[in-house]
């Protein structure tokens, strides 16, 4: 390790275009990698993450230019080398590990194919050697049957499965250097704890340098052996993972460390014999032929937050859309205020529609771009209230302020022209502005940066106290649950597993999936990953233990 | 033959010398340093005929008749592309100064296509809504005491000649662009409502009312549009008579339901991608009408398709006309317009060689509608591109 690092950047700055200037992305920021080392870059989105892995590659995006700086990789200067030898090192001594491995591999060949591109264009190996190879890379990964996975399409094969395979292609010429972006982000828990292991281990078994751009810290803590945290494209701070941790020097990287410390005290149970705002009773649901739901019931009290957690296909979207009505189900019913409601949305009343509102995951989809913020929000006063002119102008102000933005200087706004956060606020106004009982929260903060989730979480606290309004929250994200939820509801295959008082629920002893999929959440301890693999064994974590099931 | 691979083969080799002589001359620079050989060869290429484009030029304004005459319309179509060329870019400039921070912000990042294309679609409304003011003659007046055929720029009064039987062309290549240009965009108004109702009702309501709809247009389009068109005239030329109605507007109710299933495809394909998204599924959870759907929700996002395939309708229902006419079933004489003036004056084109001015006339006519269509192109392409979001 005393010899020169592998990647050495010093000072570089990074431009954007947009509309015609140059802004400035990323400025001057230092970073030296040794041989074997695996350096974590966090930050918030547009902190400029992506941009600086992508440029120790000596490589840049469309419409960015790097204005200043060196970039040298084992002594070859990246920006002045001729395109010849860029080839000759990209994809053979550098690899990528893009985040969604469905989107970059092509989906007409088979993943064995585009494994053994690499190694056979750079003449690493031929063919049959390559792919003889890629095959142990398939087992040391622990994909399941290494023999036979190449050989399918990258349809035929899972997320995280994909997500293995692209790392197992990047290590086909067995790089020097691999550069991750967000390789887990787009996964569930307990698949993403599965990538993260094998990962770890390919890495150290190869002596691989990696940098490992992700905005999970928890993630972050249990890969790389240093940290680098990112803001707004300059550099906050460098340090070991452990000091990192323990103790951080700079204000922001204390308040990344402290945001997950917001929790809701846990409120009383609701008295027997209380009617439910919203009850989920013996509810059976398909798509077309195909059962989704099995005999889903559960209550959901006035001012009371219900978190329904589980992995993606597990039902929870689906049992929001019975309860909207979007999708009628074939057996039970849904009761609102102990009346039944009409199964199919259409043939329900405007009052009953206008009890149960819905904030969606993806605010980008979930606010027309081509109407104004005002717009938006003063439909539905609108529509349910019928209020207009002046009056409805001061009920949209009102309800801006009570997401916390000034009306004067976002009532003329486009979606387009906010962040993300504030989106998520609007699209929360808009459910306000209806003065429901009920809100749907259907993933609220999976898209937006840790701090900014917080800010909505403790929103969304606020109204619930002030409106006495009930909340479904539906998310994957146990950190959430732990900050908002009062009950939670588990759900696997359709079915509800385990439901209870959220204190109760964080308690053992769990139902084993419950178990599995509380343990399967990172924690900022980097130890926690070793801690783990040594109690339950590499078979007995992710998607192999679900399927023991 | 032989010449022609001696030339591919000789530039071949300069093409190798010049980059190696970049190379040596700039000290290796990444630029043709990392220069492929396909891209040096290209660069050989296009000076060659830049060269040769440049020796036309001076050849079509040579003192010899013989030889100016051969490349007469090539010279023509130079300088046509240089004046064009620094007319556009005088617009640009004049909108990047004049007009709202708007239209001054849009002007701004408008390639040099693009505003030619919308000089030259204002020039075209202008001619097409004042026509009776600007043309100096009626366009059914035969003009007493002047001769038939008289060809272009040899009598100042008549600058464009006149036609077979003495009418003035320049009046009638104006009041063509009424005619023509009027009807084309009165018939793409028509086809879009129709189509543009009916698509996007098929992708809100989907189920068996798209699924007739689809299946009804798909027997439409199975047609081939233009016999069709044709087929439907000859029909409708012996119905007009007898109700009493102007053939023009049976020609403009056919080409509109024509054209309206191509309408029909996009603004479903468009409406459907729109009518998935979560404010939709928001608004109608609200419980809104299918009204508000299509025009406040639905409507307003499908703005920059829609008005991409508008321009580039109204070009295919153009020439769609222009194509009638010729045939002759289409605008009924003595009405001007450009597609029956290419047909009815189409044979002076074989004295090209010896008086290129009176083989002009029919190009002129001909050349309005290309220059037309080209213009909408350019406009169509610059839209398509800034809807969807490209960056260079």
């Amino acid at each position: 390790m005393s010899e020169e690092p592998l990647v050495k950047i010093r000072g570089i700055k990074l431009e954007g275009r947009s509309d015609e200037t140059w802004s400035p992305i990323i400025n001057g920021v230092d970073l030296t990698l040794a041989r074997g080392e695996v350096l974590g870059l966090i930050g918030e989105s547009g902190a400029g993450k992506s941009t600086l892995g992508l440029a120790a590659m000596g490589y840049t995006r469309d419409g960015v230019r790097i204005s200043e700086g060196t970039v040298e990789f084992d002594g070859i200067d990246l920006l002045s080398a001729s395109a010849a030898t860029k080839r000759d090192l990209l994809g053979k001594r550098i690899a990528y590990v893009a985040q969604s491995a469905a989107a970059s591999f092509n989906p007409a060949h088979k993943l064995i194919d585009q494994h053994i591109e690499g190694p056979v264009q750079h003449g690493v190996n031929d063919r049959s050697a390559s792919e003889e190879d890629g095959i142990e890379l398939y087992r040391k990964l622990r994909l399941p049957n290494p023999e036979e996975i190449g050989f399918r399409y990258p349809h035929q094969v899972s997320g995280g499965q994909l997500q293995r395979a692209m790392t197992a292609m990047a290590m086909s010429c067995r790089p020097d250097l691999i550069i991750f972006d967000e390789p887990t982000t787009a996964l569930d828990v307990t698949t993403q704890i599965e990538v993260l292991a094998s990962i770890r281990d390919i890495v150290e078994q190869y002596n691989t340098a990696a940098i490992y751009i992700t905005h999970d810290l928890a993630v972050v803590a249990q890969m790389a052996d240093r940290i680098k945290v990112l803001l707004k494209g300059d550099e906050v701070e460098t340090a070991d993972t452990r000091t990192m941790l323990s103790a951080p020097t700079q204000e922001y990287t204390k308040s990344l460390w402290a945001v997950r410390s917001f929790e809701r005290p846990q409120k009383p149970a609701v008295a027997t014999g209380a009617v439910p705002v919203i009850s989920v009773q013996n509810v059976d649901a398909a798509y077309g032929k195909v059962p989704v739901l099995y005999d889903v019931s559960f209550d959901m009290h006035s001012g009371r937050t219900v978190a329904v957690v589980g992995e993606s296909g597990s039902g929870k979207s689906t049992t929001a859309r019975c309860i909207t009505g979007l999708l009628p189900p074939t057996a039970g019913q849904i009761m609102l205020d102990g009346e039944a409601l009409p199964p199919d949305y259409r043939k329900r009343s405007k009052d009953q529609l206008r009890q149960v509102q819905m904030i969606y995951q993806m605010a980008d989809t979930a606010l027309n771009p081509r109407m104004s913020i005002g717009q938006i929000i003063a439909r539905p006063v609108q529509f349910y209230l019928g209020l207009t002119g002046a009056e409805k102008r001061k009920r949209v102000d009102a309800l801006l302020e009570q997401i916390e933005l000034e009306p004067t200087e976002y009532y003329n706004r486009l979606p387009s022209e906010l962040s993300g956060g504030q989106k998520q606020r609007i699209g929360i106004a808009r459910a306000l502005a209806a003065e429901p009982k009920f809100i749907i929260c259907d993933e609220v903060t999976s898209a937006l940066d840790q701090l900014v989730a917080e800010g909505i979480l403790r929103l969304l606290a606020r109204l619930q106290d002030q409106l006495s309004l009930s909340y479904m929250f539906i998310t994957h994200d146990l950190a959430t649950v732990k900050a908002i939820a009062d009950e939670v509801v588990v759900m696997k295959d359709g079915r509800v597993i385990e439901q209870g008082q959220k204190d109760e629920m964080f308690r053992p002893p769990h139902h084993a999936y419950t178990d599995l999929l509380l343990s399967s959440v990172p924690e900022m301890d980097p130890d926690w990953l070793t801690n783990l693999l040594a109690e339950r064994g590499v078979d007995n974590i992710g998607d192999a233990a679900v399927d023991k099931m | 033959m032989i010449w022609f691979v001696a030339a591919l083969l000789g530039m071949a080799a300069i093409a190798w010398v010049f980059r190696f002589a970049g190379q040596t001359v700039t000290g290796n620079a990444p630029r043709f340093r990392d220069m492929p050989y396909g891209v040096a060869y290209g660069y050989v290429l296009g000076t060659v005929v830049v060269l040769w484009l440049a020796w036309a030029y001076m050849q079509g304004r040579s003192e010899d008749t013989a030889i100016a005459n051969k490349f007469f319309f090539l010279r023509i179509a130079i300088e046509g592309f240089i004046i064009f060329a620094i007319a556009a870019w005088l617009f640009r400039i004049l909108g990047r100064t004049v007009g709202t921070a708007w239209s001054r912000k849009m002007f701004r990042s408008m390639p040099l296509t693009a505003s030619f294309g919308i000089l030259t679609i204002l020039i075209y409304a202008v001619l097409t809504v004042f026509s009776g003011l600007i043309a100096p003659h009626g366009q059914e007046e035969i003009l007493q005491g002047v001769a038939a055929n008289v060809p272009a720029g040899t009598d100042p009064n008549y600058p464009f000649g006149t036609d077979q039987i003495g009418r003035d062309m320049l009046s009638r290549l104006i009041y063509g662009a009424q005619n023509t240009v009027g009807i084309a965009f009165l018939t793409t108004v028509l086809a879009f409502l129709l189509g543009g109702t009916l698509g996007f009702t098929a992708a809100v309501f989907g189920g068996w009312l798209d699924q007739i709809l689809s299946r009804a247009v798909d027997v439409l389009m199975a047609i081939p549009s233009l016999i069709f068109a044709l087929l439907l005239m000859t029909i409708a030329s012996v119905w007009a008579p007898q109700l009493g109605i102007p053939l023009t507007v049976f020609m403009i109710l056919i080409i509109a339901i024509i054209d309206s299933t191509r309408v029909f495809r996009l603004t479903r394909a468009v409406g459907q991608t729109i009518v998935v998204m979560d404010y939709i599924e928001a608004a109608k959870l609200r419980g809104e009408g299918h009204g508000y759907l299509v025009f406040k929700e639905i409507l307003p996002n499908a703005t920059a398709p829609l008005l991409a395939e508008f321009g580039l309708r109204f070009c295919f229902v153009f020439l769609t006309i222009a194509a009638l006419s010729f045939l002759g079933v289409g605008i009924q004489p003595p009405l001007a317009d450009w597609g029956t003036m290419v047909r009815d004056l189409g044979n002076l084109i074989a004295f090209a060689e010896y008086a290129p001015l009176a083989a002009s006339v029919p190009l002129l006519a001909a050349g309005a509608i290309a220059l037309l269509t080209v213009a909408v192109n350019f406009v169509v392409d610059w839209m398509l591109h800034k809807s969807s979001g490209l960056k260079e």
